[in-house]
């Protein structure tokens, strides 16, 4: 079978989940496309997943209420295991990232990261991730009996749900206490649409000048347009903005139609984790900025004069 | 006896570099290399645990071809005390390079191991988790802040959405970030003691292992863009064709 582990959050799957089913139904191989709910109180995101899948494993545990590296590689090991899955998929986040070499290891398989593309052919899983800061394509190939492969957020498109729900079994997991103590934990909720699955994302940088402005002009911006809010390291650094809106290396890549890059100077780091964008705008009032290299349209000014008249021209 | 910190590095093109492409893979042979900035948080981390507990001992590791001991010299020209290299001219995929770290770690008897959180060649978060695994510790990614107070470490990481507070007992694998520490620089003194200390070489072959990936090709994508670029003296100009702009060349706005 292909595993599918759903991500989800607030009772809902997200669209990385979506994504995977895509990848799974167009990899050309042959198996139940299974996918496995972890959490606890999981039923109403269970449901949605019968709607992809051809049969949903719901393991719904006060022990999985928290995700934890460790206790999540074992449970999806133990399933891959059980179900003799040849091919697991887990999702591009920050969390499934880090988990899914461990279920590699456990499985004594090889790990395709972050692909953006996987065909299954001649006894092969082929893939391609981009490598060097998202500069280059890589591809790659796998001939294992199992392959792990985590898959990157917007690559694929989401997979349309089925008029007929598969059926949904509990499963038993025999799973390890966590070894970190978690002693306090900030989720950010925003009210915007996560950044990841945006369609639009305006994003800020240091040109902003203050945390005031960057209130003003970037959530002004994405107010009108609907769009997520993004932010450079810096910006990160200077306190104005929490580390969830990163974008690039270090932070989240994003993939959107629109990228709007305001007062960023397009450090090779930030182009990491946007240079996908459909389309992308940049403002900055040095011309010379590198963000204008990858922009499709840009405006060589001051973002405190131009970003409060396109915010007014869009009311 | 102190603690053994093992930090792994990997030698990465200079930010500056543009990337080169020969008979499908990239070329590095012509480009500027350093040690990644990536490594270079784990390693300061490493060398503060030393200046409070000075008979701690911080051993660099790097898995990669020969070149890669420019890269060691420069950890070492930083501080840490000695450092091993294990060579191989084969591309390799990460489970098999943190399988190769692990093995290390075991017979160096390490306490406590710092990698990058996600190294600029081949863009891979999977390093430090891949060492937990096989050594069966427990990891935390993307720390933002670290204290270690006798075996117990502290800190703050990035989730999802989000971050935590953590505590754990050593040994565990933390991967780094920037932001969460200021990296020394080599001084020349140090640069020249650097020359003198202990690097020393292993084969990848003695480990018995092989690469699970083959690596078929690299392609240099670029993404063909209008760079449509104008002037925005006048504000209000600007942002009414800008505003024209998105109306024709894309579906968001109405
Ligand atoms: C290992 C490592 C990892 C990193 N990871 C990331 C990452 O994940 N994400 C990230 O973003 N960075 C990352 N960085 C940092 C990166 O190198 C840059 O320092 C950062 O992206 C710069 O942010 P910025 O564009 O906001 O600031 P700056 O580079 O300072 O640019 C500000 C820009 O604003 C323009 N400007 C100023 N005033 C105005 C105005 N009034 N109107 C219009 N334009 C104006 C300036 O011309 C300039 O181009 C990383 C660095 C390292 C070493």
């Amino acid at each position: 079978m292909i595993l599918i582990v759903a991500e989800h959050s607030n009772g809902k799957l997200n669209k990385s989940t979506y994504e995977m089913t895509q990848a799974a139904r167009d990899l050309g191989r042959e198996g139940p496309i299974t996918l496995l709910v972890l959490g606890s109180g999981v039923a109403p995101v269970a449901t949605q997943a019968a709607l992809l899948a051809d049969q949903v494993l719901v393991a719904d545990l006060p022990a999985l209420s928290a995700y934890d590296p460790e206790v999540w590689a074992q449970a999806v090991a133990q399933i891959a295991r059980e179900g003799e899955a040849h091919t697991v998929l887990i999702g591009g986040s920050r969390s499934g990232r880090e988990y899914s070499p461990r279920v590699a290891v456990k499985l004594d398989a090889p790990l395709m990261e972050a692909v953006i593309s996987m065909k299954f052919a001649d006894d092969t899983t082929v893939a391609e991730h981009y490598t060097l800061l998202a500069r280059v394509v890589e591809r790659v190939e796998a001939q294992a009996p199992t392959v792990v492969v985590s898959i990157h957020p917007g690559a694929f498109p989401p997979a349309s749900a089925r008029p007929q729900a598969a059926e949904q079994y509990d499963v038993d997991l025999d799973l390890p206490a966590p070894r970190v103590v978690v002693t306090e934990r900030n989720t950010i909720k925003s009210k915007r649409v996560a950044l990841q699955d945006a369609d639009v994302v305006v994003a800020g940088g240091r040109g902003l000048g203050s945390a005031e402005v960057y209130a003003q002009l970037v959530e002004g911006l994405a107010d009108q347009l609907g769009a997520a809010v993004g932010a450079t390291r810096a910006v990160v650094d200077a306190g104005w903005r929490p580390y969830s809106e990163q974008v690039g290396q270090t932070g989240k890549t994003v993939q959107p139609k629109l990228y709007l890059a305001l007062g960023i100077s397009g450090a090779v780091q930030h182009l990491s984790g946007m240079n996908k964008s459909r389309l992308v705008v940049a403002i900055n009032r040095d011309q010379e900025a590198p963000i204008f290299k990858i922009a499709d349209y840009g405006i060589v000014g001051d973002v405190k004069e131009i970003v409060p008249a396109i915010i007014e021209k869009l009311k | 006896m102190g603690l053994r910190i093992l930090s792994v590095i990997r030698q990465v093109l200079d930010a500056e570099e543009s990337v080169r492409i020969k008979d499908g893979m990239v070329d590095p042979s012509s480009s500027k290399l350093v040690l990644d900035t990536m490594d270079e948080y784990g390693l300061e981390e490493a060398l503060r645990i030393r200046d409070a507990q000075p008979e701690t001992e911080v051993v660099a590791l790097a898995v990669g071809p020969a070149r890669c001991e420019e890269a060691l010299r420069t950890a070492l020209a930083i501080g840490a005390d000695r450092a091993i290299l294990v060579e191989t001219f084969e591309p390799l995929d990460v489970i098999t390079v943190g399988n190769v770290a692990a093995q290390v770690a075991r017979k160096e008897q390490s306490d406590l191991i710092f990698c990058g959180g996600q190294e600029a060649d081949w863009d891979s978060q999977a390093f430090g988790a891949a060492i937990a695994e096989y050594l069966n510790w427990p990891q935390l990614t993307w720390t933002t802040a670290l204290n270690l107070e006798g075996r117990t470490l502290t800190g703050t990481h990035d989730i999802d959405e989000g971050t935590e507070s953590f505590s754990v007992e050593l040994p565990a694998v933390i991967t780094t970030q920037q932001g969460l520490c200021e990296p020394r620089y080599p001084t020349l003194p140090n640069i020249m003691k650097a020359r003198k200390k202990e690097l020393r070489r292993e084969s990848f072959e003695s480990f018995g292992l092989h690469s699970r990936l083959k690596f078929i090709r690299s392609e240099i994508q670029v993404k063909e863009r209008m760079r449509r670029i104008v002037d925005g003296k006048d504000g209000s100009a600007a942002a009414q064709q800008l505003v024209e702009f998105l109306r024709n060349e894309t579906r968001v706005i109405g």
